[in-house]
């Protein structure tokens, strides 16, 4: 089992005919996830390798069946090419651009409230349910099929550490998620931890944080009221100054809230097992999931 | 981005959102000049520089006559001026705004953000004006009034009026209001802001409102649809090393340890600084690679880690998944071999080609230390700079 994809997904990738989008298509489809379509404006009847190519969404769902839709389109027209894919009728987005500016997400997320499809990301490296479907760009080799440990972060190779840590310690996966480093997202922790609850096959979670806005905070409350698997938590940005935007757009810390003390204070409160150093986190998480 | 407060009063005065008279100087003759074209006394003369706390650092003073605006213009020009924003170096005072005097009844404070968790734009006002606004919601957060916009559906004529009578504005001034907080509004949204502040915004004994100060910041993200915006950037008030850096789409910050470090991804380069902290020493820098990080561009980033003085040891740590290790270590080599590094540099990698980037490392013939995992890293490099 797993949450959000498996192998009957059908994935079409916006932005296939572009250096990234082709890339990772390509890899995607080589680790066995049905990469059924792709599409590019002005681009219909191509190909790219055995993949047909459509002008709009619309089209290639029509033709396909495709239900996700994997999205590599430059940060200018990224908002567009979400509201796009939502129109189209596909169940999940997932959005790894980074530097959509944010008011464009401000008015996408009002939108797509509405709207029977969930959006992972922006600004994040995708979802795998490992041996089943890789849709994002995160290194496929450091995943180990068959769980029963769920991961979601904030971060990208945050991420691959922290799962290649748990594939070290030989313990595997359900499904890993990046939300994505932006301060404004479509799926959040806690959309995340309630399905990784109701998923039989996850014994555990791992939530990855960092510094800004209050997500981890909630996601503290719903673990408290409504979890019963073991969570480890680990939030990055203890040392990070107050002010400055540590790379990702949402990673800061402004007028006092945001901090990772705050967070991590959150989550201990809450029973989260807390890991204050990255480097002992496969240990960690072997002895909570045992 | 940020801008200065005359650029943005200047912002203001095309979205028809009333300021006072005034006008920048960049010396004390020009501030002599700006000053007798207001007409009348007393004026401000206000440092400009990209941080708040001016006026409690001595960067902001009032002159009854030409001789004393000449007076003070001459002393806060070129001062450093030090404040809680600043950090204890100060900011060099290189321009300054010239102001009319008010007649201030009442000062409030007025803001719009995007607020990450409900993805709705949000006002904020306050009859708590001219304070700092963090203090003024920790002890007294009743008397901040709130204002969620849905940016599908723009500003409503109700939320200019739960602000105007949460301000308990006069009748006449909720008149000069209402224009300004919709012009303020479009201003935000128009120009992909990530900040507009006025605090204060004063009501004067004419029962008009004016913003006494403006504060303007813009969404990075959105810059590429904006020149006119990027025109006002002030590269004198940035750390050169970070402008150096942006110019090879790297993200450094400098900060005040002797640990340099260089990784790929953001979280991972905070977790890392972190790290490095618990070992016992202090991170020099962030400083991101991106995922998509290639030769070249890893050797600026050392270039840049070393031209800190401060800095004592480096740790690189490479998590490679699209940005192979291989590529990754022939880089670091070749940038270890063009600067000629003077400090024992720390290699961390993990990831897609591992195996061949340790094997050239090794064989590199350079003074460079591997670790095996990130905890080994860690206390390697702090072993190295305590």
């Amino acid at each position: 089992m797993s949450i959000f994809v498996n192998k009957e997904t059908r994935v079409l990738v916006q932005g296939i005919t572009g250096k990234e989008g082709q890339f990772h298509a390509r890899h995607c489809a080589a680790y066995g996830t049905q990469i059924v379509a792709g599409v590019t404006p002005g681009k219909a009847g191509q190909r790219m390798d055995d993949i047909p190519v459509f002008n709009t969404v619309a089209d290639a769902v029509r033709a396909t069946g495709a239900d996700c839709s994997l999205i590599f389109v430059p940060p200018a027209f990224a908002a567009d090419a979400i509201l796009e894919a939502a129109d189209a009728g596909v169940r999940l987005v997932v959005a790894i651009t980074e530097g959509i500016p944010v008011l464009d997400m401000m008015k996408v997320k009002n939108y797509i409230e509405s709207r029977p499809v969930r959006l992972i990301g922006p600004n994040c490296p995708g979802i795998i349910t490992p041996g089943e479907a890789k849709i994002g760009i995160m290194p496929a080799a450091i995943h180990t099929p068959g769980g029963p440990i769920g991961v979601v972060s904030r971060s990208g190779t945050l991420t691959y550490e922290v799962v290649h840590q748990l594939t070290r310690q030989g313990i595997g996966q359900t499904t890993c998620i990046g939300i994505g480093g932006d301060p404004v997202n479509g799926t959040n922790f806690v959309d995340c931890l309630s399905a990784f609850e109701q998923d039989p096959a996850t014994r555990g979670v791992v939530m990855v944080g960092e510094i800004g806005g209050n997500a981890e905070e909630t996601a503290a409350e719903f673990i408290q009221k409504r979890m019963t698997k073991p969570v480890v938590g680990f939030i990055a940005g203890l040392t990070a100054p107050p002010g400055r935007r540590m790379g990702h757009a949402g990673a800061i810390i402004s007028g006092g809230s945001g901090t990772a003390q705050a967070k991590i204070e959150a989550m201990k409160r809450a029973g989260i097992h807390v890991c204050a150093n990255l480097g002992v986190l496969g240990e960690l998480c072997r002895e909570v999931f045992k | 981005m940020k801008i200065h407060e005359y650029q943005a009063k200047e912002l203001f005065k095309t979205y028809n959102i009333p300021t006072p008279l005034g006008g920048a100087a960049f010396s004390v003759d020009e501030a002599c000049e700006v000053a007798a074209g207001l007409g009348g006394w007393p004026v401000v003369v206000k440092a400009q520089i990209h941080a708040g706390g001016r006026g409690k650092g001595g960067g902001v003073k009032l002159a009854r006559s030409a001789a004393e605006v000449k007076a003070v213009a001459g002393q806060i020009l070129g001062m450093r001026l030090v404040t809680h924003q600043t950090g204890p170096e100060g900011r060099r005072v290189r321009k300054l705004l010239v102001e009319q005097g008010l007649n201030i009844k009442k000062e409030l404070y007025l803001s719009i953000i995007p607020d990450r968790a409900t993805a709705k734009i949000v006002i904020m006002a306050s009859e708590a004006g001219g304070m700092d606004i963090e203090e003024v919601a920790a002890d007294t957060p009743e008397k901040i009034i709130k204002v969620f916009v849905n940016p599908l559906l723009g500003l409503q004529g109700h939320h200019c009026r739960q602000l105007a009578f949460g301000l308990n504005l006069p009748p006449a001034a909720i008149k000069s209001f209402t224009p300004m907080i919709q012009g303020l509004y479009r201003l935000f949204m128009e120009l992909d802001c990530s900040l507009v502040e006025i605090n204060p915004l004063v009501l004067t004994a004419e029962e008009t409102v004016i913003a006494l100060d403006a504060k303007v910041n813009f969404d990075d993200n959105a810059l590429f649809r904006h020149r006119e915006v990027l025109e006002l950037r002030d590269l004198d008030e940035e750390n050169p090393l970070e402008v150096e850096a942006s110019k090879f789409n790297l993200n450094y910050i400098a900060l005040d340890g002797n640990v340099g470090n260089m990784v790929n991804g953001a979280g991972l380069a905070m977790a890392t600084m972190d790290i490095i902290k618990l070992a016992g020493a202090e991170p020099a820098n962030f400083l991101d690679v991106g995922g998509g990080a290639n030769a070249a561009m890893v050797e600026n980033g050392f270039r840049i880690i070393l031209s800190d003085p401060n800095v004592k040891g480096v740790l690189i740590n490479i998590f490679g998944g699209i940005l192979r290790c291989d590529i990754l270590a022939s880089g670091v080599v070749e940038a270890a071999r063009k600067t000629g590094i003077q400090v024992p540099v720390v290699v961390r990698m993990e990831g897609t080609n591992v195996e061949e980037g340790r094997r050239i490392l090794a064989e590199s013939g350079l003074n460079l230390i591997t670790a095996a995992d990130l905890k080994d890293a860690a206390a390697k490099v702090a072993g190295i700079v305590n």
